[in-house]
């Protein structure tokens, strides 16, 4: 148990928390990759799956892309992009932007689709056009989804972002590396330490906003109620499908 | 891209690396989320510890993990033990969830209906429950099964043999061909080992052939990675 | 209906603890036990560094042991020297190609060093008891301070010394153990007063990012080794280094006792072949031709006639 002793004297240790090398210096770049690569990732992936969600085509492709994309390795994707454009963030801002797409394309459109057809025929009834069916309708009932989506995104990149220090000078991930190669466990338990701190706090703050996003009236919005509500698992059962028990109520 | 026909053996090699690494740790964390799942969904107090504490364990990053767990349990550093160890605990972060979420989607008239007709609370949870969770939890599992191979190779930097050592290597003799057919080796041995649960999903779940359920199954798999 | 599928959970059950029981006898006979315990007493554990040009070494090594008919585990890509000295101090690894300084380092911090005889004294005496080198060859992949030939000649640099030279802010590259490593950025500061900008940890061992790094001017000063064959492709000039202030690292087997007089025999052959130019061939090899460690020891060992 020395090595947890170690840890908190590497952790209090005022030295650590100064200089460019410094703890929230590393803080600072290691939450700023991160929002900087949630937002690239974002731009590519949430047009695109609202696009599926809206129409319903692409689907099956988007979900194959999505489970391949998910298995690619990060540690892989950044040496290769490394070896083309060098040192610095690019190859890490590549690497960890892939690794974010697919849990924020799927929530655009698993966000979409949990609606209720309904809703989306009433709101063609009434005479909206598809534009403010998508932005008026769609986007806001689908959003804790999406939230969602960028939430698991945002804790893996905080986690693996750490690798990027593999090649750059660059976030808590240097913590690590340095630690490991001059045996150093305090310093490197320390970085892991701030790491799932780090992660902890983004996870807070992104419940809070999934809570605030939902819209007024909409009572099932958060994914564990649409999941829970759903008759998806039980048609094996052949059960009286309760369409009443829908997700999203109308106001 | 004449490195890989020249390497093709060494390719080969990893991949069985890597299948040492991967297959127990997917199967073990399977078997271990069970219980703990089943806590999870049967009463909730234990739902609310077990779920907190899968979710703090999915956010430490995985490379102190591997670097850390030797000193905890007693194996060498370089040892496949230790790493198949940190690979299963992720297994079980995820699917724990997974567990609890799919017994609970299991009708509570069905439960009751197993219960009227005399199960008992054991059989009642292998007859009835399980295999009703069944689609769930093997979406859940193919989740497991693609991360874990590509979380795998991560421990080449600890030096741990799997398809990532092939990332290092090339890495550092700039070849471009090796991360390549290691990235592409890792993506494909993914995608296998998924079919493969598809099929054992549906030789263990014959009323879940696609024509019964199709996009359904489908729909947890997305529905599971956005809260994974 | 259910009982059938009772049936088919069970069978699941068995086929998954099957497996997992399969493959982690495969991982190790033992999967308590120590990777190398697992061997036969008569097979000679070789260990590599995670750095291709070692195992190349390292291949070679193993090809001559078994000519020589003994049974060779290979270990492979084991880390840097923080990860696998352990494992060779505790007689886990019987054979590993070091090199005389830097390992010299690692074992005394108190280490002078000095000439490549001077060095390879010093670490006969440094290694613990269990522990033995067997000859050095003249081979050596030593630590430089390299620069881009464009960078020597505007400030006309010769050796280390010199870079007080420069002029403008110098920003150094390597691998992130060298900050805080003897002959580091804080030495070259301490013991010759030049001013260092900046340390930017490139996890490549002076590979080809630290190189491009260099070449494209994100660093000015890069730590690597003497025989890289990227200092001749990419003309790169390693600084000399007349204070011994990198020790000398010529390539030398470490062995455990398990090395009796016929395999150290073997090994003395191999590191006499293996001069310095030999070295920097071998690794153009790998680098450029990119060979297989194995095909590249198969077909030295074959010239040397020493398989």
């Amino acid at each position: 148990m020395t090595f947890l002793l170690e840890t908190l004297a590497w952790l209090v240790d005022p030295a650590n928390w100064v200089g460019s090398g410094g703890i929230p210096t590393r803080l600072a770049q290691h939450l700023l990759f991160t929002l900087v690569t949630l937002v690239v990732a974002s731009v590519i992936a949430v047009p695109i799956g609202f696009l599926i969600g809206h129409t319903g085509r692409g689907r099956g492709l988007a979900v194959a892309t999505s489970g391949a994309f998910r298995a690619i390795p990060t540690l892989g994707l950044l040496t290769l992009v490394a070896l083309w454009v060098g040192i610095g963030l690019n190859a890490p801002y590549v690497a960890l932007t892939i690794l974010a797409i697919p849990p924020i394309l799927a929530g655009a459109y698993t966000g979409f689709e949990a609606i209720d057809r309904k809703i989306v025929d009433a709101a063609r009834a009434v005479g909206m056009s598809e534009a403010q069916i998508v932005l008026r309708v769609e986007v806001p009932l689908g959003l804790p989804l999406l939230i969602g989506g960028i939430r698991s995104a945002a804790l893996q990149v905080v986690a693996t972002a750490t690798l990027a220090a593999y090649i750059a000078d660059f976030g808590l991930g240097r913590y690590l590396f340095a630690g490991l190669r001059t045996r150093d466990y305090g310093e490197m338990l320390g970085g892991s330490i701030l790491v799932i701190l780090l992660a902890i706090v983004l996870e807070g703050a992104f419940a809070l906003v999934q809570k605030l996003v939902v819209p007024r009236g909409v009572t099932a919005g958060l994914p564990t109620d649409i999941r829970d509500g759903s008759s998806r698992s039980r048609p094996v059962m052949e059960p009286t499908i309760e369409e009443g028990n829908s997700h999203v109520h109308s106001t | 891209m004449t490195w890989i026909w020249s390497n093709l053996d060494l390719v080969w090699d990893r991949t069985f690396d890597h299948l040492v690494l991967s297959v127990p740790s997917i199967i073990l964390s399977f078997l271990i989320a069970l219980p703990f799942g089943w806590l999870a969904h049967r009463y909730r107090t234990s739902r609310a510890v077990i779920l907190t504490t899968v979710g703090l364990l999915y956010a430490i990053p995985s490379l102190p993990l591997f670097i850390v767990l030797p000193f905890i349990v007693g194996t060498s550093i370089r040892s496949p033990l230790n790493l198949i160890i940190a690979l299963t605990l992720y297994g079980v972060a995820l699917m724990v969830r997974v567990v609890a979420d799919g017994l609970g989607s299991v009708d509570r008239d069905v439960q009751q209906s197993a219960t009227a007709v005399g199960f008992s609370g054991w059989t009642s949870f292998w007859q009835v429950e399980l295999p009703l969770a069944g689609p769930v939890l093997l979406a859940g599992l193919r989740v497991v099964a693609v991360s874990t191979v590509s979380l795998a190779t991560v421990g080449a930097v600890i030096g741990a043999q799997s398809l990532g050592s092939l990332f290092t290597d090339g890495f550092q003799r700039g070849i471009q061909a090796e991360i390549i057919a290691g990235i592409v080796a890792t993506v494909l041995l993914a995608l296998v080992l998924d079919a493969l649960l598809v099929v054992i999903g549906r030789l263990l779940m014959p009323w879940t052939r696609p024509s019964a359920i199709g996009v359904t199954s489908r729909h947890d798999v997305v529905a599971r990675e956005v809260t994974a | 209906m259910f009982t059938a599928h009772r049936g088919r959970l069970t069978l699941i059950g068995a086929v998954a603890v099957g497996a997992v029981v399969a493959l982690a006898g495969c991982a190790s006979g033992d999967p308590l036990a120590e990777p190398s315990s697992s061997a036969a007493d008569s097979t000679i554990v070789v260990g590599s560094q995670a750095y291709y040009s070692n195992e190349i070494i390292a291949e070679i090594y193993s090809q001559a042991l078994e000519a020589g008919g003994f049974t060779v585990d290979r270990q492979f890509q084991i880390g840097q020297r923080e990860v696998y000295l352990p494992d060779i101090e505790a007689g886990k690894i019987d054979v590993f190609p070091e090199y005389t300084g830097s390992l010299l380092q690692a074992l005394d911090k108190e280490a002078v060093g000095g000439t490549s005889d001077a060095t390879y004294e010093e670490l006969q005496a440094a290694l613990p008891d269990n522990l033995r080198v067997l000859d050095k060859a003249d081979a050596s992949d030593q630590n430089s301070w390299t620069v881009t030939d464009a960078f020597a000649s505007e400030y006309s640099l010769t050796d280390i010394a010199s870079l007080t030279n420069v002029t403008e802010p110098i920003t150094v590259g390597g691998n992130s153990e060298l900050e805080t490593r003897p002959y580091g950025p804080t030495a070259l500061t301490e013991k010759y007063g030049i001013d260092i900008a900046g340390f930017v940890p490139v996890e490549d061992s002076g590979g080809p990012l630290t190189v491009k790094a260099l070449v494209d001017g994100d660093i000015q000063l890069a730590n690597i080794y003497t025989a890289d064959p990227n200092i001749k492709t990419n003309n790169l000039v390693a600084l000399s280094d007349p204070d011994g202030l990198f020790f000398a690292d010529n390539v030398v087997p470490v062995v455990s006792q398990k090395i009796d007089d016929s395999a150290a025999a073997i090994l003395n052959q191999v590191s006499a072949a293996l001069t310095a130019d030999t070295l920097v061939d071998l690794n153009a090899q790998s680098k450029n031709d990119q060979l297989s460690a194995d095909k590249i020891a198969t077909a030295w060992l074959t010239k040397e006639k020493l398989v």
